[in-house]
């Protein structure tokens, strides 16, 4: 098991939701990754996807400024092969059919006191407690 | 010019937050999701921390009429419960489970040159245009 990081926590929760806050105020966007991410394929224009791909460049970046100065960062797979894929099929096509994921649902739709957001948060935690309990401690 | 260097330090700040609270680290993530295991709470005040900001500042920066550098606000307009967000939300929640990865700490997982994650960016893509391909079906 992981000690929690409860000041990490708390201090990469601030930077992300002043990151959110930076997006909308600057753009007008909300910082939903899924939602971003889905925007580069589809009837988009140029300039749209432009923004998403350096906002997601950022992204990559940020984590990299991290890992430089933390020796790397940790990545500890919990699943492979074709379980991981089956899990990306169902995080790409649950996001894109529910409109959010964490971040777009969670921080910034909560923040937004919108039902949507709320709801999806909600049965998203819980199916995932539920996997998860299921994976740990039915299956195993 | 303004516009993309402020979204590039919002993406910026965004995945420092992720790699810092080790929200990149799918263990940290599963690791809160297992209630009835050693929970670890760390995921919550991420969550709490990330509202901390948000839920003040939201409504303040809505009531300027635009954004600084970007015409209108791009939000969300739906009010209804509609079928596919649940049921996104609930196959979203059993990916989420199952990998430990959601959308922001993968793409940023990507800095690690795992090629692991390689794979699941790419499934979680096939699964977003799975799901275009889907909602123009019905």
């Amino acid at each position: 098991m992981l000690e929690p990081n409860i000041a990490g926590g708390i201090v990469g929760g601030l930077l992300i939701g002043s990151a959110s806050v930076l997006l909308l105020a600057a753009s007008g966007q909300i910082a939903g990754i899924s939602g971003i991410l889905g925007g580069l394929y589809g009837k988009w224009t140029d300039t749209d996807r432009l923004w998403r791909l350096i906002f997601l460049t950022g992204l990559i970046a940020g984590a990299g400024l991290i890992s430089i100065f933390s020796h790397g960062l940790t990545v500890t797979l919990q699943t492979q092969g074709f379980q991981l894929i089956l899990a990306g099929i169902l995080v790409g096509f649950g996001t894109r059919l529910g409109g959010g994921c964490t971040s777009g649902h969670g921080i910034c739709g909560l923040a937004r006191r919108s039902k949507r957001s709320f709801t999806a948060t909600l049965i998203f935690m819980v199916t995932a407690m539920v996997t998860v309990y299921l994976i740990r401690h039915v299956i195993t | 010019m303004k516009l993309l260097l402020s979204i590039f330090i919002a993406g910026l700040l965004f995945g420092a937050g992720l790699a810092i609270s080790g929200m990149t680290d799918p263990a940290k993530v599963t690791g809160f999701l297992d209630i009835t295991g050693q929970w670890d709470i760390t995921l919550l005040f991420v969550m709490g921390g990330g509202l901390l900001v948000t839920i003040p500042f939201f409504p303040l920066v809505q009531k300027k009429t635009s954004p600084w550098f970007s015409d209108r606000y791009y939000l969300p307009t739906r009010k209804d419960l509609d079928w596919k967000l649940i049921t996104g939300s609930a196959l979203f929640g059993i990916g989420w489970g199952m990998s430990g990865f959601c959308p922001g700490p993968a793409i940023a997982g990507l800095v690690t040159g795992s090629l692991q994650i390689v794979y699941f960016v790419l499934a979680m893509i096939a699964g977003q245009l799975l799901a275009v391909l889907f909602e123009k079906k019905l």
